[in-house]
């Protein structure tokens, strides 16, 4: 799909009228006072930062790689960021399990219902961070939600411990990135052709066999975008992970906060945050290319 | 062939049904159960509540005994707001002056300003704190609208610039022949067409900016800090009951304005495209 849109923007510029280039001129212009908020408020930050690692010092008096060494030196480190980035696919992998069949229904609803649908799982989204987490306290808590069920059914005698532990995180992020998943996959399956379907129905495929073999090559791109989106939020969720998470379980968002507002050692919290920046942005790009490449294999 | 497709297709109908159900429910019922919980009668968070009261939203509007409180909403209020309206300004501009560029460079220019969505907040916040404290500054609303601006910028463009690539050319072009000049054509074409679109984004980035966490954290301090910041700070020491009251008005407030939205501007759909 990107082989075709150079071409086309090709044939639409040179449709249009001479005086397109001076109009160019000036509407690019119109883009110049974000430019440069943007390069004061957002680029020189995050260049000051990448500066800022390279100080052995809190006080920031000497320079050297001393901060990368000391960061990368210890292994407890290495545990952090791995289990950061576990974190992120145990995510992926729950909100796709449950998402992706919740897309699937959706695709099958009325426009009335699908209206409704989107209504309940746009709604979390807009609901703050801090609140979702919150409920996840109130259901997950000793005196929460699934201890009160579980004990009232003799299912358990003693409350379960959910909170602080790794698996309520997950069960917790699974439904407050949920929105981020949905979005893209609904977004990309609607806009397959139901004929697809039906003529795979036709043809005497199982509904099973047309899943596999129509509707989840197709939706790939919208799956890919999900998968990025919960990823990049699960990996980075600072409250959730604190919250639900406690002190045991450690993150590198906690680590960044750690260093930078508890140590002030600066150049170390520049280091943790570039950490996670690289690490999370290099699956992100890792998961991208095989969107791409199967994005291309699908229109090819 | 007919009795294995339904033997298939009921097992397909378990499956699927039965995962969509988990997934329906655990996206509902938390936001359910904290506002049953909200109304509870006694002191601590239990489930399920005992009795029915209003007593903590007592509390929690009570303007001597939630000071606190009320004080960091106003700051998040006017935080969202100041950031808002200076984001759907230099947004919208820079939407008109790139949606329909084609060159690379405005590309680059495009993904530069959505960047902000793919960044950890975490480290964007880090960086400002760095670079606002070794400029000199204090912590301050203004330094908060800055941080909220950048973070909430790529939803603002996004709506709007797909509200103008959807605009036909062809109305553009027809007003210029008219003679209508430049600013004119915006005034009465393209702003209303696009309005709805920069409605929808300016409603996500309030939403997006009253929710922040990360750049709040780094940028405020204790005479800045938003109501997020605090509702932590709440959840973090004493599980205090007045942070489900708080939940319940926010979530009647986002469920509220979310309808609001709907009807006017089609948010739902504006989303999903």
């Amino acid at each position: 799909m990107t082989v075709g849109a150079p071409s086309a923007d090709r044939h639409f510029a040179g449709l249009r009228p001479a005086t397109f280039g001076t109009t160019v001129l000036r509407e690019w212009q119109l883009a110049l006072p974000l430019g440069l908020a943007f390069a004061a408020l957002f680029l020189t930050p995050l260049l000051l930062l990448v500066g800022v690692s390279f100080f052995n010092d809190e006080k920031m008096t000497q320079p050297g790689l001393l901060s990368w060494l000391t960061f990368f030196g210890d292994p407890f480190n290495y545990k952090v960021i791995g289990d950061t980035l576990m974190l992120g696919v145990k995510t992926v992998c729950t909100t796709v399990l449950i998402g992706y069949p919740l897309a699937l229904v959706y695709l099958d609803l009325s426009p009335r219902l699908q209206k409704i649908l989107l209504f309940i799982i746009v709604m979390p989204l807009l609901l703050s961070v801090v609140v979702r987490t919150f409920a996840w306290i109130v259901v997950l808590g000793r005196e929460g939600v699934v201890n009160s069920v579980l004990m009232g059914l003799g299912i358990i005698s003693e409350p379960l411990k959910l909170l602080q532990t790794e698996l309520g995180l997950v069960i917790s992020l699974t439904q407050i990135e949920m929105p981020l998943m949905l979005l893209p996959l609904i977004s990309v399956m609607s806009r397959q052709d139901p004929n697809l379907r039906d003529a795979s129905a036709a043809l005497g495929a199982s509904r099973w066999r047309t899943l596999f073999t129509v509707i989840l090559p197709l939706s790939t791109p919208g799956l890919v975008a999900g998968c990025l989106l919960v990823f990049a939020s699960s990996t980075t969720a600072f409250i959730s992970q604190t919250v639900i998470g406690g002190v045991r379980l450690i993150y590198l968002p906690l680590v960044i906060w750690q260093q930078s507002l508890v140590v002030y050692h600066w150049p170390l919290a520049a280091v943790a945050s570039l950490a996670l920046v690289i690490s999370v942005l290099s699956v992100i790009a890792a998961l991208s290319w095989v969107g791409r490449r199967s994005g291309g294999y699908i229109n090819g | 062939m007919a009795r294995r497709r339904s033997v298939g297709d009921l097992s397909y109908g378990l499956v699927i049904g039965g995962l969509a159900t988990i997934a329906v429910t655990i996206i509902v019922a938390p936001v359910v159960i904290v506002l049953m919980t909200s109304f509870t009668e006694g002191q601590a968070l239990k489930f399920p509540p005992k009795g029915f009261s209003l007593m903590w939203y007592e509390q929690l509007f009570d303007p001597t005994k939630s000071r606190q409180i009320h004080r960091t909403a106003e700051n998040s209020l006017i935080i969202a707001c100041y950031s808002t309206l200076l984001g759907v300004v230099l947004g919208t501009l820079a939407s008109l002056g790139l949606a329909r560029n084609r060159t690379r460079a405005a590309r680059a220019a495009d993904n530069f300003f959505m960047s902000p969505l793919v960044l950890p907040g975490i480290t964007y916040g880090l960086a400002a704190l760095v670079y606002f404290s070794l400029l000199g500054f204090r912590p301050s609303i203004e330094l908060m609208v800055a941080g909220h601006l950048i973070v909430t910028m790529p939803f603002i463009l996004r709506t709007t610039t797909a509200s103008l690539s959807q605009l036909d050319p062809a109305l553009l072009d027809s007003s210029k022949s008219l003679g209508a000049s430049w600013f004119y054509t915006l005034r009465r074409v393209t702003l209303p067409l696009i309005a709805p679109g920069i409605a929808a984004g300016a409603f996500l980035a309030f939403m997006a900016s009253i929710d922040n966490v990360p750049v709040s954290l780094f940028l405020s301090n204790a005479r800045t800090d938003t109501l997020p910041i605090r509702m932590w700070g709440m959840m973090e020491s004493t599980l205090d009951v007045r942070v489900a009251a708080v939940s319940g008005v926010l979530i009647t407030a986002a469920f509220l304005l979310m309808l609001i939205m709907e009807w006017t501007v089609g948010l739902t759909r504006r989303m999903r495209d």
